[in-house]
């Protein structure tokens, strides 16, 4: 479902944001806009502020200064019980998993279900099960632990988790990381065929550059604290700023740039 | 399928007419928890070919796609023939995706709850398999232990001295202070009796007994228990769940060696040293409250205490305080090795190790009660 292009309002936009841990400077003023249906990602080296960046989007952490929209609400000093609609209308998928241990796949991904719909118990694990079986994990994985799983199952978990509820909005920290060339490359197609089915926009922090090519529609990459650059990956990797060239142009980044072209 | 709020304000519902069934409202994860627990209980048309009509759903998601199948299911199992009509395509692409045999696959694999028996059952061999285990981390460590012996050169003394101090000086402050109330509590509870009969000056022999052969060593191991035995659980649970025990494997070091039997061998020195420690404040806290409630003066307490006290009963009390010590550091240890997988698991290893380590040290006080009473002493 194509999403209308340069929609009225961006749903989600960071303006001006700054942050501090101490002295350290995190952010300086970075501002960035992702539109209704696209796929964003936000690149950059590690510890740069990506998912500092994120942990503020998502209600996690407070900037100093600046101005963050969700879903079209203000989400910088909001308080839990103003945060809550808009908890319910996205979906975060953390870079470990955090899935909850004590409880079994099934059980996590119907958790949000439990917590913020009336839907009976035998529906709940219905929906579970559709979200379990649409995110690639085998029917066996459902009645498993966390810890029974393998890292990339428990990716794809923390996914059927994060879809619960049909969010409008999804978040994801890291997809990819730490998932084998196969699992990532299937992920990879998981997040375009969700999108599809499901009309989702994605925000991603993502150091992948095979994601960054084969799947964002636009990509933000920060650098030292500032956005040094937005767009598709075609107009990013024509950038003159040096620091998004040497990302680009190293080794691994002309690799992933030709894959992505014989797949084209 | 983001409906605007106006489209949405209805909950998912079907109308019948005639041998049509309408769907209407929104059949979203927040708007058919109603038509779900009713489905059941609808009375469909009776017509052999019902027409679902979908023209006026406004919006759909996963939820309410699949609430859609049970509809059809539901009317498909009463031997209908059951067409679609006016989905969108968008609509009719969920409905697909939840009609996948991976999902109804996954349903029909819900594994049944166990039986009460069966739960039973799991406990029990849990229980035989725990303590199998254990008996054989005693005798792996048993046989570490006597390598070390044969080899000297391989004990580790920097964790050895580490240990005594993290268990024994830097749980002085709070031995001395348990002990030393202790000691309060008993000459205060034995100084109502001793009064009424005018035998004052005993409340020597009661504190000086209680604490040098039961009480010093019994609140000595709980406290350890309780301050370093669930921090050897811990530790080495963490190191379990970080992988540090296979690095050490790897690299050559046998995990026993250091971890275990340094805590074995230094909580053996420090619990004794901490239980004479433990006598004394007691004795002392039983003094001030005799001087304060039974005009005992110091000088006449410490006399008397000569007389009621001999060596047996100071040495009962410290020679249990090693086989406490082994107690609390194989418990400990032994737990912290069971961790398997995630950090709750820590949690729930540290726990029982306190709680099973406090059972067997009264265990083990009971048991020495009987031996001594036994031969006597």
């Amino acid at each position: 479902m194509e999403a209308p292009r340069h929609a009225a309002e961006p749903i989600v936009e960071v303006r001006d944001v700054c942050t501090r841990f101490g002295d350290a400077v995190v952010h300086d003023g970075v501002s960035l806009a992702v539109r209704e249906g696209e796929v964003f990602a936000l690149a950059g080296a590690s510890g740069c502020g990506k998912s500092t960046l994120l942990r503020e989007i998502i209600l996690l952490h407070q900037p100093q200064s600046g101005s963050i929209r969700v879903l079209g609400r203000e989400v910088v000093g909001l308080g839990d019980e103003e945060a809550l609609p808009l908890r319910r209308n996205w979906g975060v998928m953390f870079e470990r998993g955090g899935l909850f241990g004590s409880l079994t796949v099934r059980e996590n991904v119907g958790l949000p279900l439990r917590e913020h719909t009336s839907l009976d118990d035998r529906l709940i694990d219905e929906i579970a099960a559709v979200k379990i079986a649409l995110t690639g994990l085998p029917s066996s994985a459902a009645a498993k632990y966390p810890v029974e799983l393998s890292g990339g199952m428990r990716k794809r978990a923390a996914l059927a988790r994060a879809i619960a509820l049909d969010p409008r909005l999804l978040f994801l920290d890291e997809p990819t990381a730490g998932l084998d060339p196969l699992s990532a490359d299937g992920f990879d197609h998981l997040v375009k065929h969700l999108k599809e089915l499901l009309g989702l926009t994605i925000f991603m922090v993502t150091h992948d550059l095979d994601l960054l090519w084969g799947v964002a529609d636009r990509v933000a990459f920060m650098v030292e604290g500032r956005i040094a650059g937005v767009g598709t990956m075609q107009e990013l990797s024509k950038s003159e700023q040096p620091l998004v060239r040497e990302y680009f142009y190293g080794p691994r980044g002309r690799g992933a740039r030709e894959q992505a072209w014989k797949r084209r | 399928m983001n409906p605007t709020p106006a489209q949405a304000e209805r909950d998912a519902d079907v109308e019948i007419v005639g041998g049509d069934v309408r769907c209407v409202g929104a059949w979203t994860v927040a708007r058919v928890a109603g038509l779900g627990t009713r489905l059941d209980r609808i009375g469909w048309p009776a017509a052999n070919e019902v027409v679902i009509e979908g023209s006026a759903l406004c919006a759909m998601d996963t939820a309410g796609a699949w609430v859609l199948r049970r509809v059809l299911k539901s009317l498909e199992s009463g031997g209908r023939r059951v067409s679609l009509r006016g989905l969108r395509t968008e609509h009719e692409a969920l409905l697909r995706m939840v009609a996948t045999p991976d999902v109804v696959d996954a349903l029909a694999r819900a594994a049944p709850k166990p039986s009460a028996l069966e739960r039973i059952g799991v406990i029990a061999s849990g229980g035989v398999r725990q303590g199998v285990d254990m008996l054989s981390f005693v005798g792996e460590t048993a046989a570490a232990a006597l390598q070390a012996l044969l080899r000297p050169a391989r004990i580790r003394w920097k964790p050895i001295l580490y240990n005594i101090r993290s268990a024994g000086v830097d749980a002085l402050p709070i031995t001395g202070l348990l002990c030393f109330l202790m000691g309060i509590v008993i000459a205060y509870q034995g100084a109502t009796q001793l009064r009424r009969y005018g035998a004052n000056i005993f409340v020597a022999d009661l504190v000086g007994l209680a604490m040098l052969r039961e009480l010093s060593p019994l609140l000595t191991a709980i406290i350890v228990a309780g301050r370093s035995g669930s921090a050897y659980a811990a530790q080495i649970g963490t190191m379990k769940v970080t992988e540090e025990i296979d690095a050490l494997r790897t690299v050559g070091i046998v995990p026993i060696d250091l971890l275990v039997l340094p805590k074995i061998v230094a909580l053996s020195i420090a619990l004794p040293l901490l239980t004479v420690y433990a006598d004394v404040l007691g004795v002392a806290g039983g003094m001030v409250m005799a001087k304060k409630e039974l005009a005992v003066g110091f000088p006449d307490f410490l006399d008397r205490l000569q007389y009621a006290l001999g060596l047996s009963d100071f040495l009962v009390g410290i020679g249990k305080a090693p086989v406490f010590a082994a107690i609390i550091a194989v418990v400990g240890c032994f737990q912290g090795f069971q961790v398997a997988g995630d950090a709750e698991s820590v949690g729930r290893r540290t726990t029982v190790s306190v709680v099973q380590s406090i059972f067997l040290v009264i265990v083990a006080d009971a048991v020495f009660s009987v031996l001594f009473n036994a031969l006597g002493i």
